[in-house]
């Protein structure tokens, strides 16, 4: 039993540090925008079924993650918010994480077109190569816009959840689609602009480096004013109603003043308060995104007792 | 010859293996369950096997 001793490793990686590859954080917002996404479809799906397919987008989103930290792991070592995730912290090490991460979509994609349909399994496979490949492999440190090309790998779940349901994709799917895809740039440039000194360490081109600070401002309000046409034309589909679009319009005026506060102000006046603002409009922005598909949930809610819905 | 030795490793990974032996049993629970599921709601059982199956022929003039 000699080679075991071999073995021994200062840490010890736990099962919670495997988890922790998974981003949990971002799969709660994977699993609440898919589990959406499924409900309100017209499509009414077995409770075992929908459980199981959600547990599958979740795990399919984990192992982007997975692969995401064993690509960026050379990233994460620099940058503070992240110096502490498994890999370089030393618990796990790379070829774990790349090994567990290519398990794990393998399973993920496979189980997901079992229980529930195929379409939706390759949609879940097209997420996990979008968001890996495409965002995280080639675009991430190459362009500042890579926070907008990127988001659209967050904004698959609510349609991979409509696949699930309806085994297809409909103007309803798309404009959840829309919602997340222009939420994440105004949500992230808002943190960048409290938190960038990591972002330029790293060397990851963030827009406030690349473009500066005001262009930035003015990106989060035409980005805050896009997103309002999106987010009351989901209310007139099929699975809004009046609750979801007076939720809507409250939720948008919110997010358009808090924007345009932050583009009326300099970085001199933000310093100044300690960016007040910019965190307060970061925080809103995750209330923004819960609230309305909170609402669109909702609105089903009332349809099944005849009260939601147009 | 059973595993009778034991060694410190066991107890450093029980966690791991722990966590392991729940996500297999989990994972047993839920295929038994989806399978379960799908038979209930009448999805195909009966699939193609190289035999002629005449309940997966289409009726002459039926749909």
């Amino acid at each position: 039993m000699t080679d075991f001793t071999a073995n021994t490793h200062p840490q010890e990686a736990q099962f919670g540090d495997y988890v922790a590859l998974l981003k949990p954080r971002v799969m709660s917002l994977v699993v609440f925008t898919a589990l959406v996404g499924l409900l309100v479809a017209p499509v009414s799906v077995p409770p075992v079924v929908g459980f199981a397919a959600i547990l599958f987008i979740a795990l399919g989103g984990g192992a982007s993650g997975a692969l995401n930290m064993w690509y960026d792991a050379d990233i994460d070592q620099v940058m503070k918010r992240t110096q502490g995730r498994p890999i370089p912290a030393g618990k796990v090490s790379p070829g774990e994480a790349l090994s567990l991460g290519l398990w794990l979509s393998g399973f993920s994609v496979v189980m997901l077109g079992l229980a529930a349909n195929w379409f939706a399994a390759a949609f879940l496979a097209f997420t996990i190569f979008f968001y890996v490949v495409i965002y995280t492999m080639w675009l991430k440190r190459w362009t500042p816009q890579n926070i907008v090309i990127g988001g659209a790998a967050g904004a698959f779940p609510p349609m991979i959840g409509w696949a699930v349901a309806t085994g297809g994709v409909s103007i309803e799917s798309i404009l959840m689609f829309g919602l997340v895809f222009f939420w994440t740039p105004p949500h992230f440039w808002a943190l960048a602009l409290f938190m960038n000194a990591d972002y330029d360490k790293a060397r990851v081109p963030m827009l406030t480096v690349t473009h500066g600070r005001p262009y930035t401002r003015r990106m989060i309000l035409i980005y805050a004013l896009v997103l309002v046409p999106i987010a009351l034309g989901l209310g007139l589909t099929a699975i809004g109603g009046p609750v979801y679009l007076a939720v809507a319009l409250v939720l948008n005026a919110v997010f358009v003043a808090g924007a345009w506060a932050i583009w009326r102000r300099d970085d001199a006046r933000a310093a100044a308060d300690g960016y007040a603002t910019e965190k307060k409009v970061f925080r809103f922005s995750l209330l923004y995104l819960f609230l309305h598909f909170g609402a669109l949930l909702i609105e089903t809610g009332l349809g099944q007792l005849n009260m939601g819905g147009w | 010859m059973p595993i009778t030795e034991t060694h410190e490793i066991h107890q450093r990974r029980f966690g791991r293996n722990l966590g392991v032996g729940l996500c297999l049993v989990a994972f047993v629970a839920l295929s038994f369950f989806l399978t379960v599921s799908k038979l209930r709601n009448g999805g195909s059982i009966e699939g193609f096997d190289y035999q002629m199956r005449p309940s997966l022929t289409v009726e002459e003039g039926g749909q």
